[in-house]
């Protein structure tokens, strides 16, 4: 196991969260004042934020806010109507899912979004191969490069299925697997694409209190294996806990930007979960 | 490393089609169970039985297996294209879970190029041996298959079963019209493959089809572990993924568009293959050798033997094939039971929908998919 370059396995630290090491802070993703419309709907308006590498960074925002739409943005689903988003320096735009995925950003699926008929272990692979090249005509002869990159693949793959938790399960076919086994599937297929940034859509949600706890330490882990984290999570305990810096959006709006604390005594965001009436606002 | 077959949940004691599920799953374990000299020693029966099925000597004893309106080798010489041609859109429609209405048309282009090349019915004249022309067929069919993909693979869904439909009578009707492909004329005297007997008599010859089937029987092997090879490799996860679900394949870095391509082009060569052989054996090509409904009978073949699973494409393949030849000369009622085939298949094939509707799964479970998830991710670019 320690032969590899990246090993996520490393021991949890103690939960020392990060917010006070400011200096040296390089911007990995550029959320530059993105506006996205479905028609009449606007479900990104203007939103400005800057994702620092290493850093754990929450979205929250109450339903329908736009935190989806924004991963989807990034991930090169949705194209943004006004604005831009930057990955490592590099315009999204016009580049091909792939390639994005390639550049190092990898995410998770708010509905999970796993390839039910194959097996777990086929899953993690199909991330692995993100930067394999094995061509039609070297996977037909068997060629080295073939040997070669599917043994890499599937040491990665168990590796990551270990790191998860999930290892036993690894020949089940991913619709065989529990709920909370699939979260842990979608993040160990997205870790395998050797992401610089993980996105994670809500992966505790319908967790019980001591499976939200698990993946919290997980993601500690993940952070400390130096990858940057963008997670969305409705469950404040757990975004306070883990996170570093929280941007909260309401209805496409950036509302609030900050470290967990400010965040959480902020009126205007107390205002968006407990919700105030209108002539109020 | 535990393979323990899963205690049924009550979810899956339900309905009938998974509880055959769960039985495939079942026989599938305990094939892989067996020891390995088990399963070899199995493999190497099957192949050699059907090696020695089109001898009389062996065949005889088969009791109402041999076909009786119809001369039994020539029967299994059919059948064996159709399980060729079954390997090859399994690949397309089985694995890459691309809907391909007209897959045959690429039959037709294989089996046309070695016409216009070998004939000497063609205007061209070129008179070339048949198996100089094998794999310019093969290249050429790949080439319309990359051809016709690479406008329609960038859209989803319907689009591709639609323009390959159009693509398939595209040809039939070249066939039939242009001057170029003689139409119901069609080419005669196209030579066979080479090779001869001790005695100077050709192996390849025009009454004993068992040399061709032999050959096609040789070949599908090849093939069957190319695309086994295939399978087991980035190239199968690739297609398997974009059959899944083909956003979530592209997000975890799958190019998908190129892989589609060779998936297309791959399903296209193998079916460029088969037409060369038949028009090898058939010494005569014309426009009646391509009719739609042999598409739709191949893909009935793939989805009835479960589709993205090579040995189900086969047993599809087969038995479609001689299903079909096995009515010839059976009589009901005062009518010959082939008259009847297509209804037969049509009730299958319903009846295969209710009960075991995971043949057709990469489309239908799309669009299920699709449904629950439109609030995240709009699938279409
Ligand atoms: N493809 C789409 N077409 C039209 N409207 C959409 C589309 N996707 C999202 N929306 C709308 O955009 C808004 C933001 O949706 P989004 O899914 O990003 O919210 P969210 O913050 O992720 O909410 P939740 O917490 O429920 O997941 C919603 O009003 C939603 O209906
Ligand atoms: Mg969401």
């Amino acid at each position: 196991m320690s032969d590899t370059e990246r090993t996520p396995v490393v021991p949890a630290q103690a939960d020392a969260p990060m917010v006070e090491t400011l200096p040296a802070r390089e911007p990995l993703l550029e959320v530059d004042h993105v506006t996205l419309r479905f028609g009449g709907v606007v479900a990104l308006n203007d939103v400005d934020f800057t994702l620092y590498k290493g850093e754990i960074l929450g979205l929250i925002g109450p339903n329908g806010a736009g935190k989806t739409t924004c991963f989807n943005a990034m991930t090169g689903i949705y194209q943004p109507s006004e604005g831009q988003i930057r990955f490592r320096g590099e315009k999204i735009s016009g580049k091909k899912r792939h390639q994005i995925t390639q550049l190092g950003m990898a995410r998770t699926f708010q509905n999970i979004r796993l390839f039910p008929e194959m097996t777990a272990l086929e899953n993690v692979q199909v991330g692995a191969d993100a930067h394999h090249r094995t061509s039609v005509v070297s996977a037909l002869f068997r060629l080295p490069r073939h040997r070669r990159e599917e043994r890499e693949g599937r040491e990665k793959a168990e590796r990551l299925l270990e790191f998860v938790g999930i290892r036993p399960r690894m020949h089940e076919f991913a619709r065989n697997l529990s709920y909370g086994e699939q979260r842990r599937l979608e993040i160990a297929r997205a870790l395998a694409t050797d992401p610089v940034l993980l996105c994670l859509d809500e992966p505790a949600a319908g967790f019980n209190p001591a499976e939200k706890e698990e993946l919290l330490q997980l993601i500690r882990q993940i952070r400390d294996t130096g990858v940057t984290v963008l997670l969305i999570e409705h469950d404040m305990r757990l975004v306070m806990g883990v996170t570093d810096r929280i941007v909260v959006l309401e209805f496409g709006k950036k509302i609030a930007e900050g470290l967990p604390a400010e965040v959480r005594d902020n009126p205007k965001v107390v205002a968006a979960y407990l919700g105030v009436p209108d002539d109020a606002a | 490393m535990t393979t323990t077959v899963n205690p049924p949940t009550p979810e899956q004691q339900q309905g009938i089609g998974t509880r055959l599920r769960h039985g495939r799953e079942a026989i599938s374990q305990r094939w892989h169970d067996a020891p390995r000299w088990v399963r070899w020693a199995a493999l190497v029966a099957l192949i050699a039985f059907f090696y020695a099925l089109p001898n009389k000597e062996f065949y005889q004893y088969l009791g109402p297996i041999p076909t009786t309106g119809s001369n039994f080798t020539q029967v299994l010489f059919t059948v064996s294209i159709y399980v060729l041609l079954a390997v090859g859109l399994n690949i397309v429609v089985g694995f890459a879970g691309l809907l391909d209405l007209g897959y045959f048309g690429f039959f037709a282009v294989g089996a046309y190029t070695v016409a216009v090349l070998t004939s000497p019915s063609s205007n061209l004249k070129t008179l070339w041996p048949w198996l100089l022309v094998v794999p310019i067929a093969i290249a050429l069919t790949m080439v319309s298959g990359i051809m016709l993909g690479t406008p329609t693979l960038r859209l989803r869904g319907d689009y591709l079963a639609l323009v390959t439909l159009g693509f398939a009578e595209m040809i039939r009707i070249a066939a039939v019209s242009s001057d170029f492909l003689k139409g119901q004329r069609g080419f005669n005297q196209i030579p066979h493959p080479p090779g001869k007997y001790a005695d100077g008599k050709p192996f390849f010859g025009v009454l004993d089809a068992r040399p061709y089937y032999w050959l096609v029987l040789t070949l599908i092997i090849l093939v069957v572990l190319g695309v086994r090879n295939l399978t087991h490799s980035r190239v199968g996860r690739a297609w398997i993924s974009i059959r899944e679900d083909e956003d979530a394949a592209q997000l975890m870095g799958v190019p998908t568009f190129k892989f589609k391509l060779w998936a297309f082009a791959s399903g296209a060569a193998i079916a460029g293959l088969a037409g060369a052989l038949f028009a090898g054996k058939q010494n005569f090509v014309n426009s009646q050798n391509f009719e739609l409904l042999n598409s739709i009978i191949i893909l009935a073949a793939v989805i009835l033997g479960g589709s993205g699973n090579i040995v189900g494409a086969i047993v599809g393949g087969g038995l479609v094939a001689y299903m079909i030849e096995r009515f010839r000369g059976i009589e009901l009622f005062g009518t010959e039971l082939y008259e009847y085939r297509f209804l037969f298949f049509g009730v299958v094939l319903v009846v295969m929908m209710i009960f075991r509707p995971q043949g057709i799964i990469p489309n239908r479970r799309r669009a299920a998919e699709f449904k629950d998830r439109r609030k995240e991710v709009i699938v279409g670019e």
